[in-house]
């Protein structure tokens, strides 16, 4: 029998040796490829004078915004300016997410309701608004903004205090009163109390199996508690209302165009494929759940409760982050509107001072950690919620 | 048999008129509870306050094929603005009398799609007709040879525009997100890292970011004197782009291939390269058929951004055409026109992949 030593393998056989020859190849053809375009660059921006760096940041900025929630005038550095597109941009994702998924869970049940006429509505909506671009839609809400709506002195006012033009929507808010931040205080403590007693309550179910009205007491005690402060400081009832003055409405509280196109167009879009989420987690839990729980003599509310929703929410909770952090990458599309958002803001510190590697760079970097931030907590919840197995 | 039970004789009793018909339909379907009768009620009553209005607005009191000045006159909307403006929506600033070249090519697109609905046309020479009909698509555009007149890329726009970047984005993304979802597969450390820096990295950020990068980064990248054409800058932003989600889904279908089917493979002795082109990416790329279309079409939807840095696709056109001051005001019919184009585009593939995935998951 003739002796084969794996010494007689010759190198291009030994699958070992290939693959440390082919990574080292791979790795010589990518790092070729950023020095070449490196050097370029390097060339290009030295031929053009631009210097490189974040020293840009600190500049005067000389440009307004629109929208800022934080104080800020063309003085101020082009940092504080991407801050303002930063904190603008948390803004309206923020907003965003929390009435998409009211309204795409409101809508995804809706097409499952028995009513006919009530689930091929729903249907309708998820189908036409999951298939036209979210740009497109954009610029369809922000045209009816300002081609169809009057101006501010023929403003719309369906309801009191409301008014619709095609400078944006003013409404009337209670006048700032010491009373509010008292109030915001004791929802604070409702929340924590809810949250002990919900705990409580968890602990004595699974001792006595006594229930305990944990929602109906929630409800209370987060709306009484800040009614009660409310109440103890005197009751403030004056309201802040817009007023016409001059070519616009001044006073109570008021959103731009750009902001409710962008949130509108925002929130129906994404609303639609949250819609299909839901659908799809609730279908996911079979029907003998529901039929085993009734027959164990659970009642219609504790049947959701217990047992189909933390089956669904397995389910509904991974592509519903995704669906939020596609909204958060959507609202960049605010640049096409005008809504000063952080690309917007990006987009303009780019065209004034010409440093389009480090805007474009700062851009990603933000996208980024947000979307990194969001699978590390999906990560966390995944590990929580994931089936234990036998 | 003698005792076979005798067909009952008695007089069948035919259901009450209110569980049948359309009264028992609307019974059963739109009033079995209290909730379901409430919602009817509210969602009847919304419906009169909308549709008839909109209806009013769209098509009874609308102009259809009109000079811009007899709109002003119009309650209803003005649809004349589309008549009068197709030619720019669809073909942008292409030459006028050369427009059926592209029209050729989209009609050829549009076969070639219509042909290869059919799973029974999916052979080889299916793909051979799908790279000749692309590259006689390109020729159209293009010119240049065969005594077609060449006609600058700068010139292709409207719907033609958003088509190509789509149709072309695609079939290049396609192959490269492959590579890389196998590439994240790999066993070879650095080429794994590589791959998954990559796709996360592109996934992470907004596709504006990297249609800003091509547009105004990726000149600096270039040596001096060389210049590439913005179109084929932003196709190649999108085509990194939908590679790499292309990969993930891809990534799906691979870690859905049961472990059996790699150690059988090794055991037949087929090499790596054989392995998954003989074994393995036929099965899992088969079973990602309906995420992929899903990918096709947020693609589709996607192209629209270009508008950003100022392509002219069939979003920018549109708005050319809405800044003529003949046109000015009438932004909800055009922008209703191209939302139709796009429905009818993403609606009939998310149609045609929900078809696909029950005559797939049948398993034939």
């Amino acid at each position: 029998m003739k002796n084969t030593a794996p010494e007689t393998v010759p190198f291009w056989l030994d699958p070992k040796k290939r693959a440390i020859f082919f990574q080292f190849i791979t790795l010589c053809v990518v790092g070729l490829l950023a020095y070449y375009l490196i050097s370029n660059t390097i060339h290009n921006l030295k031929r053009q004078n631009i210097a490189t760096g974040l020293r840009f940041l600190d500049k005067e900025s000389s440009f307004e915004i629109g929208e800022s929630l934080i104080s800020y005038s063309a003085a101020s550095s082009y940092g504080l300016a991407l801050i303002v597109g930063a904190l603008n941009t948390l803004y309206v994702s923020s907003i965003g997410i929390v009435i998409t998924v009211i309204l795409g869970t409101f809508i995804g049940v809706a097409r499952l309701s028995t009513n006919w006429l009530v689930s091929k509505l729903a249907a309708i909506f998820i189908e036409v608004f999951q298939d036209i671009p979210v740009l497109l839609q954009l610029f369809f809400w922000y045209a009816i903004f300002y081609e169809t709506l009057p101006s501010p002195r023929q403003a719309l006012h369906p309801l009191p205090g409301v008014f619709i033009c095609n400078r944006g929507v003013a409404f009337a808010v209670p006048k700032a009163d010491p009373a509010h931040g008292y109030m915001a205080i004791a929802f604070l403590a409702g929340c924590v109390i809810v949250y002990l007693i919900r705990r409580w309550a968890k602990k004595q179910r699974d001792k006595t199996g006594r229930l305990f009205p944990v929602f109906r007491v929630s409800l209370a005690i987060l709306i009484g508690l800040p009614f009660i402060t409310w109440l103890l400081a005197g009751a403030p009832t004056a309201m802040s209302t817009p007023k016409l003055v001059g070519f616009n409405f001044t006073g109570g509280k008021s959103f731009s165009p750009e902001f409710i196109a962008l949130l509108l167009g925002l929130v129906l879009y994404t609303a639609a494929f949250v819609a299909e989420v839901v659908r799809a987690g609730i279908q996911s839990v079979s029907k003998g759940q529901t039929e085993a729980a009734n027959s164990l003599g659970l009642r219609p509310g504790m049947v959701l409760n217990l047992v189909i929703l933390p089956q669904a929410l397995r389910v509904i909770i991974p592509p519903l982050t995704s669906q939020m952090l596609n909204l958060t990458k959507n609202s960049t599309l605010a640049v096409a509107i005008g809504y000063p958002d952080f690309v917007s803001v990006a987009n303009t510190t780019i065209n004034q001072t010409g440093q389009a590697i480090e805007g474009v760079a700062l851009i990603m970097a933000l996208y980024l950690i947000f979307s990194l931030l969001t699978s590390a907590i999906m990560n966390w919840y995944n590990k929580k919620a994931a089936l234990v197995e036998r | 048999m003698a005792n076979a039970i005798q067909p009952s004789r008695k007089e069948e009793i035919k259901p009450p008129v209110v569980h049948v018909g359309v009264v028992g339909w609307i019974r059963k379907n739109l009033f079995n509870n209290w909730l379901n009768s409430l919602l009817t009620v509210v969602t009847v009553f919304l419906l009169l306050k909308t549709v008839p209005p909109f209806v009013r607005w769209a098509f009874i009191d609308s102009v259809w094929n009109t000079p811009a000045q007899a709109c002003r006159h119009a309650t209803g909307a003005c649809w004349s603005i589309i008549p009068h403006n197709y030619r720019f929506i669809i073909f942008g600033f292409f030459p006028y009398n050369l427009q059926w070249r592209p029209l050729l090519a989209m009609i050829m697109l549009f076969v070639l799609l219509f042909f290869s609905q059919n799973r029974k046309h999916w052979k080889k020479s299916l793909a051979y007709s799908w790279i000749a009909g692309l590259f006689i698509m390109g020729l159209l555009l293009k010119g240049g040879l065969f005594g077609l007149k060449s006609v600058e890329s700068t010139q292709w726009g409207g719907l033609v525009l958003t088509l190509l970047l789509s149709v072309f984005g695609l079939t290049a993304a396609y192959p490269l997100g492959v590579v890389l979802a196998l590439g994240r597969q790999s066993k070879m450390p650095a080429v794994k890292t590589l791959c998954i820096v990559y796709i996360e990295m592109i996934r992470g950020v907004p596709l504006i970011s990297l249609l800003f990068m091509a547009s105004i980064i990726f000149p600096l990248f270039l040596p001096e004197g060389v210049t590439i054409n913005k179109i084929i800058r932003a196709q190649a932003a999108i085509i990194l782009f939908t590679a790499a989600y292309i990969a993930e889904v891809v990534r799906g279908g691979l870690q859905a291939m049961a472990k059996g089917q790699y150690e059988a493979a090794e055991s037949m002795g087929l090499n790596y390269y054989q392995t998954m082109r003989l074994i393995i990416l036929p099965q899992a790329l088969k079973i990602v058929i309906p995420p992929t279309v899903s990918i096709l079409i947020s693609a589709f939807k996607d192209t629209s951004l270009v508008v950003i840095i100022a392509l002219y696709d069939l979003l920018k056109t549109t708005q050319t055409v809405l800044s003529d001051p003949r046109w000015l005001g009438y932004s909800r019919e055009a922008y209703i026109f191209v939302a139709i184009i796009y429905f009818l585009g993403c609606f009939s593939m998310s149609n045609y992949s929900r078809k696909l995935e029950k005559e797939l998951s049948r398993g034939d």
